[in-house]
């Protein structure tokens, strides 16, 4: 006997355990998201995947779904909210688009896309970060980092190692590496790792593919990050 | 500056590092303790600190760069800290700080160039009855002022150990000016574990359900369920017994004494001289949730208490009030472990601070679940203020009734509130709920006509003048226990200003809207108090707010506008007089993009500006 909540009017089943973006994800309905990748624990940082459940909003991701649930979700005021979120993320790191390899395959474009974001809206920060070419074959950018921590989760919890991890604190965020020169050419992670695919945005890249697809070809210049996501048609 | 061998840090860390074993939930003790020693946490250090716990190193780097205290750059051999609260502030902080950066000729923030000295701000400290304070390598420096800073720019100067240094520089009073049940009537030590062991544990909670004690960190939970939650998911993991005593080794009582929020004190008026009756009342918590081990996480900035606080655990030890076999009670054994915080206001948030426990980030978890259910190490915890486990103790002693008919229906029972700003005694005022906030200005001698009144710090409520019969207690204005009197004529957008730089500093960046946002807040109000701002700034900072309450992880991102909301709404006049007269806003300022030619140059005259 499956148990249902209700997204936005229509009734979602889920089973014991499964939070609402589980559920969400089965039944093919869309829920913003950035820090989510089901392959992994929920994290729950980056909050665009919040909802409005009985009246309070919660993080859809890291909330299990609990018999009868009212869930808000595609409404102006969050689809607004979640705008400004995905403003913050552009302006606290410095994103040039045009020149970022990951251009039409990264998550955070698409999601900015899909909320129909048309400028930064705020002041952009341009903090100093680095790059780090160090590695053979993978290249770190931190300058696109958005901190989902889906690096540290996959070397931790898939590759068995520790390789990525934050530091700092607030705005000063930082993510660093496990080596005592900070750089990646000093860790063991390996180009086969699942560390080193799961970044959603352009911060971790392989060498050596650049450009393998050209821009226009790419999966979300063609496709919204809701199709993806959802394996469904966007109606 | 010092520099250290490799063969220097592995002397100065074996030592710490057997002191303190092998579980790694000791690792920010053991930074502490190398911070200390060492003025930094050198990059050798991490690796073998990671390497003594099996931990990754990139953990422990994580663990370093968060804590404000701990520094993976040299800061200077003396390291002093100005309390950055606004009630500093006010009393002339500011110019302290250059006075004593020109006199030893450093750069506020930076470290001296023999390494001698650093200077810079930090958050509250706790000190705001007897401010401008301080702190000296960790210890609290009070009223300071031009002729104290004279002497200790001298003692600097002729590299005087701290330890020995005047002991007048370092008094710090308690200045309670009103006590009642807490603060006025003395306890036996043991009275309340003796009243508990009689009456039984089941029926010690009870009692205090009869009380309807409210936690007293600032959510107001009720304690009673609390602690019978704790139990309930000890009984049903195991099928067994509410209120089974027999000291399970694996639940915890957690005293929370990190008292981050800036203007609150209190706590550190009864952990200097009450210390007895908090630990009494962990003791009789642990009896009813039968628990065998607790903590007091203390922030910190109170380091200064921890010696005192050790030697009052080893005289209850003694006297057979903790330990092995409490009061002779074969069945009964709970033990204190003492466990400093790190300079981070984010650790008093109940799940953070178990984090931090454990020698991690102190990062608030994702919940459900509840530490009731899953805290420290995974078990069942209670988490509670200070002040909370106080009550608890007298309410053992005397009973549910008793405290219930203090205060009101909905708040029972008294608050200790910690009064500092514009006022003739600040200080501790204890007093029954439903006090107002009018009663309270009468009697600590509020200068002249106060205007405004921080009610439980930048995180509770801005009330104006007009609100003054208002009462505290959680129906009206709950609160942690602060409250920071403003008279007429204080910029009141400069408090709020820097309670806004105080949220930024202090953000874990865990979630979006508060890392994002709370910086945000800041570089508005920064740009609204250099006379940039605009109209539409003021809607941003409301709508940014919007964000900041609902999209955020924790109660720190969600109450962070507070202040600025309520300014605007209350006195908008105070923000209205700061804005540009025009009403577009300039997208980019060309004077503020100069600003590091001038650096280069060393101008700042009237053509280096446009
Ligand atoms: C950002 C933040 C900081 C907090 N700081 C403290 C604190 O310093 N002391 C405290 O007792 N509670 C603090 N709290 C509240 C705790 O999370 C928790 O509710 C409290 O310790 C529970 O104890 P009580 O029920 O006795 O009040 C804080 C909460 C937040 C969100
Ligand atoms: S990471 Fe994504 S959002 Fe950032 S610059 Fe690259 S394509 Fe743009
Ligand atoms: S590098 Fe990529 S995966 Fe890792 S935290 Fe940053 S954005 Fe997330
Ligand atoms: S997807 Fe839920 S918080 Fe990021
Ligand atoms: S909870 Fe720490 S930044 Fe939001």
């Amino acid at each position: 006997m499956s148990k249902t909540i209700t997204i936005d009017g229509l009734a979602v089943p889920f089973q014991e355990g499964q939070t609402i973006m589980d559920a969400a994800l089965v039944s093919g309905v869309y829920i913003p998201h950035l820090c989510h990748n089901p392959e992994f624990k929920p994290h729950g940082s980056c909050k665009l995947c919040t909802v409005n459940v009985n009246g309070r909003n919660v993080a859809s991701c890291t909330m299990p779904a609990v018999e009868g649930q009212q869930v808000l979700s595609d409404i102006a005021e969050l689809n607004a909210d979640r705008l400004a979120l995905t403003q913050m993320l552009f302006v606290e790191g410095n994103h040039l688009c045009p020149a970022c390899e990951k251009t039409g395959n990264c998550q955070l474009q698409a999601v900015a896309y899909y909320l129909g974001m048309m400028s930064p809206h705020y002041n952009h920060f341009y903090p100093q970060r680095e790059a780090d070419a160090s590695h053979p074959d993978v290249m770190l950018d931190r300058n696109r980092c958005i901190y989902c921590e889906l690096c540290v989760r996959a070397s931790r919890e898939v590759d068995g190692k520790n390789v990525f991890g934050l530091s700092g604190r607030g705005i000063k965020t930082l993510l660093v590496v496990n080596s005592a020169s900070g750089l990646l050419g000093d860790t063991d992670l390996a180009v086969t790792d699942k560390a080193a695919h799961v970044c959603p945005t352009g911060a971790i890249l392989i060498k050596r593919h650049g450009y393998a697809v050209p821009i226009g070809q790419r999966v979300f210049d063609h496709i919204t990050i809701k199709e993806v996501q959802t394996g469904g048609s966007d109606e | 500056m010092q520099q250290f061998e490799f063969s220097d840090i592995s002397r100065i860390l074996t030592p710490i590092l057997a002191r303190h074993g092998g579980d790694a939930s000791r690792l920010l003790q053991v930074l502490l303790e190398v911070q200390d020693v060492c003025h930094f946490i050198p990059s050798k250090a991490i690796d073998l600190i990671a390497a003594h716990f099996g931990v990754p190193r990139v953990n422990v780097e994580g663990v370093v760069g968060f804590y404000s205290f701990l520094s993976t750059h040299p800061v200077g051999e003396y390291r002093l800290l100005f309390s950055g609260n606004i009630t500093d502030q006010m009393l002339g902080k500011d110019e302290l700080m250059q006075y004593l950066c020109n006199k030893l000729w450093v750069e506020p923030g930076k470290v001296s160039e023999d390494g001698l000295v650093s200077i810079a701000s930090t958050s509250c400290t706790g000190m705001c009855d007897q401010g401008p304070a301080a702190l000296i390598n960790g210890w609290p420096l009070t009223k300071l002022d031009h002729n104290r800073l004279d002497l200790i720019a001298e003692l600097i100067r002729s590299r005087k150990p701290v330890a020995d240094w005047p002991a007048m520089l370092f008094e710090v009073a308690d200045n309670i000016h009103r006590g009642d049940v807490l603060l006025g009537q003395p306890s036996e030590p043991g009275a309340a574990i003796r009243a508990t062991l009689a009456r039984g544990a089941k029926e010690t909670l009870a009692e205090v359900d009869k009380s309807n004690l409210r936690g007293r960190g600032g959510a107001g939970f009720k304690t009673a369920s609390k602690w019978s939650f704790c139990h309930a998911a000890i009984a049903e993991e195991e099928g067994g017994i509410i209120c089974d005593v027999g000291g399970h080794p694996e639940r915890f009582i957690v005293c929370n004494a990190d008292e981050g929020e800036p203007g609150t004190f209190k706590d550190r008026v009864l952990l200097n001289s009450y210390a007895d009756l908090v630990f009494e009342g962990m003791t009789v918590g642990a009896r009813v949730v039968g628990a065998s081990k607790g903590f007091l996480y203390l922030r910190g900035e109170y380091r200064y208490l921890l010696q005192q606080l050790e030697a009052v655990l080893k005289r209850r030890r003694e006297a057979g009030l903790l330990g092995e076999n409490i009061l002779g009670q074969t069945d009964f054994s709970f033990d204190i472990e003492i466990h400093l915080g790190a300079g981070a206001y984010i650790c008093g948030e109940e799940s953070a601070l178990i984090e931090s426990l454990e020698g991690k980030r102190g990062r608030p978890r994702n919940r459900p679940p509840f530490p009731v259910t899953y805290g420290y190490k995974g078990r069942p915890t209670v988490v509670d203020n200070v002040e909370t486990f106080a009550c608890a103790a007298k309410i053992a002693e005397k009973g549910g009734a008793w405290f219930a008919a203090i205060g009101t229906a909905q708040s029972t029972g008294t608050k200790l509130i910690s009064v500092s700003g514009d006022v003739a005694r600040p200080g501790i005022y204890e007093y029954p709920f439903g006090v107002t906030v009018s009663q309270i200005l009468d009697d600590c001698g509020a200068e002249g006509r106060s205007y405004a009144v921080q009610v439980s710090g930048p995180s509770g409520t801005t009330i104006s003048w007009k609100e003054f019969e208002r009462k505290i207690a959680f129906e009206d204005l709950p609160t942690a226990g602060a409250l920071m009197v403003f008279r007429r004529k204080r910029d009141l957008f400069q408090a709020a200003q820097n309670f806004a730089d105080f949220f930024a500093h202090e953000s874990c960046g865990f979630c979006t809207p508060c890392r994002v946002g709370t910086e945000l807040q800041k570089k508005i109000m920064s740009k609204i108090a250099s006379g940039y701002g605009t109209a539409s700034d003021l809607e941003e900072l409301k709508r940014l707010g919007h964000i900041l309450k609902t999209m955020s992880h924790c109660g720190l991102g969600s109450s962070a506008a507070n202040p600025v909301l309520d300014i605007l709404e209350k006195f908008p006049d105070m923000v209205e007089s700061k804005l540009k007269a025009f009403a577009f806003k300039p997208a980019f300022d060309l004077d503020g993009a100069l600003a590091t030619a001038r650096t280069i140059t060393g101008r700042d005259d009237d053509w280096a500006h446009l």
